[in-house]
């Protein structure tokens, strides 16, 4: 476990150079744009008429929090892996439930309920048919459980009064399944009030990949989320994708042009009965829930509803930056809204 | 025999020293509950308590400035702010905002003139604090056109009205000792009708504008620092006419009922003002004639008491001037400084100059006998109370 944490520690150090890369091409388009010393005064990278934004100068730091939406996109976490009696692989995480504060907004405090310690929680990966192990330890001061969408036994569901049931502050659990079927599922807390759990980000990607493997791609993760910063149930004061509300305007996310593109669509937005994506200049083949090999649409938008996911593949004709949004435009002027940076294959 | 030894034995003792003493005590007590006291309590179980209020919301091109006042115990940091869900860039507000203590924020944000507006103030720990702005409208700029269009609506809604009600004085004076008493009634009525208006309006004023400084007892503070002032300048002017002829009083409590008008219209013209400045004032002529009808009432109250007697004419002007020239004062100052707070104290200072020049004409409303409340009386305060509430629907500010 340690070993593959050490890996991952330093492969995120050398894709925190990328994105920081694509960050100075951002600023140069977004603080030079002739328009803007006219309308704004010159004041900050963006606003009114340009867009929404948090107040410039501010920065969330991702280093106190303990994870970087930047490096997250890109942050498959396959588990331990072993051969096991039978000859089928078996494949172990461990993952830990633990209170902490966020800084979800540049100088926005949250008491999350966290996986891992970030939000959203590990991206787990595995192979149709693996035997899975998730070894879940609570040190939240909450009872909290891993409820996986998937199939499974009734024992191993994750929610209270069945199987183990609620595990509470200090004990643990493995939750033993089977990888079925293949496709983008998604795990969260199943302990109630159920919406409170998930809201103060108690979820995560959970990928099955097809035996044979999808076709070779860059593959991102997209998990589409709110904060409801006051806690009333009534709604979220901040959206986003993979934990800070507008992290990718700042910081694009860097794709090579006609390189195929996979990004794995989650939505797990509390409150709000909708979520969507829509992607500026191109179109994606979409593959819902990501369970059959044939996509069902060629479209620039989609809707989930919550729990809903599934995958866009699609490749970037243009050089440039292209947005990216919930076509729900009142949760993108509040957060859930980036670009992708797309550069010549070949550029560093 | 202890009440004859007890200041014997005080008196041995300097006043100074005694006092001396006492604030030392009270000091080194106060001190030490500072230093240890504290520290024997428990912290407060619950989340900070965070609370702004807003004083001034002023509108620019491209730009909404509002000034926030911290009006709870807790310090807050304002951290981002969304504008009708948006979320806007601004400058302002870097450092928390300690208790009393004021700050302002300049949002950008296109707003557009007439939409209602929603300002969300995030604040460090996750806590929204909303601002409305009902309608959006470009803020007037402060300057010397702003004073001149301030100063000619206090003139039609102030001076111009009083002075008109004051030219039915020559009518007056041919009138009977029972009209007159009637007149005073009716004075009587307008004047109450006056205050419990101008006391709901500064207590719903005064609640809007949060809690900082009191809310409604800004108000009532006002209402009673006016009152006893008031009643002090009276017993100066008692003193003052004492030796002089008995026909200087009705004078005298001319004066009075000039400058609780004075004190009330310095109100009315804030509460004007902060309506042009906020957009929400239908200048026209529907209004300027609404006052016109509403206010010439106050001119008649003004020379009520001087129908046996024949002041000369710059004596007039001058009551018309005091009781109607700080109109144009309050019109300004509402136009320019729209504080909430400031328009809910001069509102309840207009209340309390109205209550003291009430209970300064009362006596003059006795009859012969001695009955105060008898049918000329009564009829009198009835048709005041209704010309007001009539006149009033003609007022849409």
């Amino acid at each position: 476990m340690s070993s593959r944490r050490g890996f991952l520690a330093a492969a995120g150090g050398t894709m925190l150079a990328a994105p920081l890369l694509g960050a100075c091409t951002a600023k140069d388009h977004s603080e030079h744009s002739p328009g803007e010393v006219e309308m704004s005064g010159g004041h900050g990278p963006m606003s009114g008429g340009f867009g929404a934004t948090f107040r410039s100068g501010g920065r969330v730091d991702h280093a106190a929090n303990g994870f970087d939406p930047r490096i997250l996109i890109r942050d498959f976490d396959y588990g331990h892996t072993s051969i096991g009696a039978d000859g089928r692989r078996v494949r172990e995480w461990e993952v830990i439930a633990e209170d902490r504060e966020i800084e979800v907004a540049p100088g926005v405090r949250f008491q999350a309920w966290t996986f891992n310690g970030r939000i959203p929680g590990p991206t787990l990966r595995c192979t149709e048919g693996d035997l899975l192990r998730v070894r879940f330890i609570n040190r939240s001061e909450h009872p909290h459980t891993m409820h996986f969408h998937g199939i499974h036994t009734a024992a191993m569901d994750g929610v209270p009064m069945l199987g183990r049931g609620i595990i509470s502050p200090g004990e643990e659990f493995t939750y033993t399944f089977d990888a079925e079927p293949f496709g983008l599922h998604l795990y969260h807390c199943h302990v109630g009030p159920l919406a409170e759990h998930i809201a103060r980000g108690m979820y995560g990607t959970f990928i099955v990949d097809p035996k044979a493997g999808r076709p070779p791609a860059d593959e991102l993760v997209l998990v589409q989320h709110g904060y409801n910063t006051t806690f009333d149930g009534q709604g979220n004061q901040l959206y986003a994708v993979n934990g800070i509300p507008f992290v990718y305007m700042n910081d694009p996310i860097r794709v090579r042009r006609g390189k195929l593109v996979r990004i794995y669509l989650v939505n797990i937005l509390e409150y709000d009965p909708i979520n969507s994506f829509h992607l500026h200049g191109n179109f994606f083949d979409y593959y819902p829930t990501g369970t059959r090999l044939e996509p069902t649409e060629f479209t620039d938008t989609v809707i989930q509803g919550q729990g809903q996911r599934g995958i866009c593949e699609l490749r970037f004709p243009n050089p440039g930056q292209f947005m990216f949004h919930a076509h729900k435009t009142e949760f993108a002027d509040l957060g859930w809204m980036g670009f992708f940076d797309v550069v010549e294959d070949g550029v560093p | 025999m202890t009440a004859v030894d007890r200041p014997s034995i005080t008196s041995r003792v300097p006043v100074w020293s005694l006092v001396l003493t006492m604030l030392a005590v009270i000091a080194v007590v106060l001190a030490a509950l500072a230093a240890f006291g504290g520290t024997l309590l428990p912290d407060r179980s619950g989340p900070p308590i965070e609370e702004l209020s807003v004083e001034r919301t002023t509108l620019a091109p491209g730009s909404i400035e509002i000034t926030v006042r911290n009006a709870g115990p807790d310090p807050v940091q304002i951290a981002q702010v969304f504008v009708n869900d948006t979320y806007v860039d601004f400058t302002g507000s870097a450092k928390p905002i300690g208790r009393l203590g004021s700050d302002t924020l300049q949002l950008r944000f296109p707003w557009i003139s007439g939409q209602p507006y929603t300002v969300s103030m995030l604040t460090s720990t996750g806590l929204v604090i909303e601002h409305t702005i009902p309608a959006a409208v470009a803020t007037p700029e402060p300057g010397a056109g702003l004073v001149g269009l301030m100063a000619l609506l206090g003139t039609y809604v102030g001076i111009i009205p009083v002075a008109l009600g004051m030219l039915v004085l020559p009518l007056l004076r041919r009138a009977s000792r029972g009209v007159v008493r009637m007149l005073l009634a009716l004075t009587v009525g307008l004047l109450g009708f006056l205050a419990v208006d101008a006391a709901i309006e500064g207590l719903a004023l005064a609640e809007r504008s949060g809690v900082a400084f009191g809310g409604p007892l800004l108000v009532l503070l006002g209402a009673a620092f006016a009152f006893l002032i008031l009643t002090a300048i009276a017993r100066l002017l008692d003193r003052y006419t004492r030796s002089q002829e008995a026909a200087t009083s009705g004078r005298r409590l001319a004066q009075m009922i000039a400058i609780g008008i004075g004190l009330h219209n310095l109100g009315e013209g804030l509460a004007i003002g902060s309506a042009y400045a906020v957009g929400a004032l239908a200048v026209g002529a529907a209004l300027v004639v609404g006052f016109a009808v509403h206010n010439t009432t106050e001119g008649l109250a003004i020379v009520a008491p001087l129908t046996d007697q024949r002041p000369p004419i710059t004596s007039l002007i001058g009551l018309g001037a005091v009781a109607g020239a700080p109109a144009i004062l309050g019109a300004v100052i509402g136009a320019a400084v729209d504080n909430p707070a400031l328009s809910a104290v001069l509102l309840g200072v207009g209340v309390g100059a109205i209550t003291q020049v009430i209970t300064q004409i009362s006596p003059a409303l006795r009859d012969s006998t001695g009955r105060l409340l008898d049918r000329t009386v009564i009829g009198g305060l009835a048709t005041g109370v209704a010309v007001m509430y009539f006149t009033g629907l003609l007022v849409t500010a």
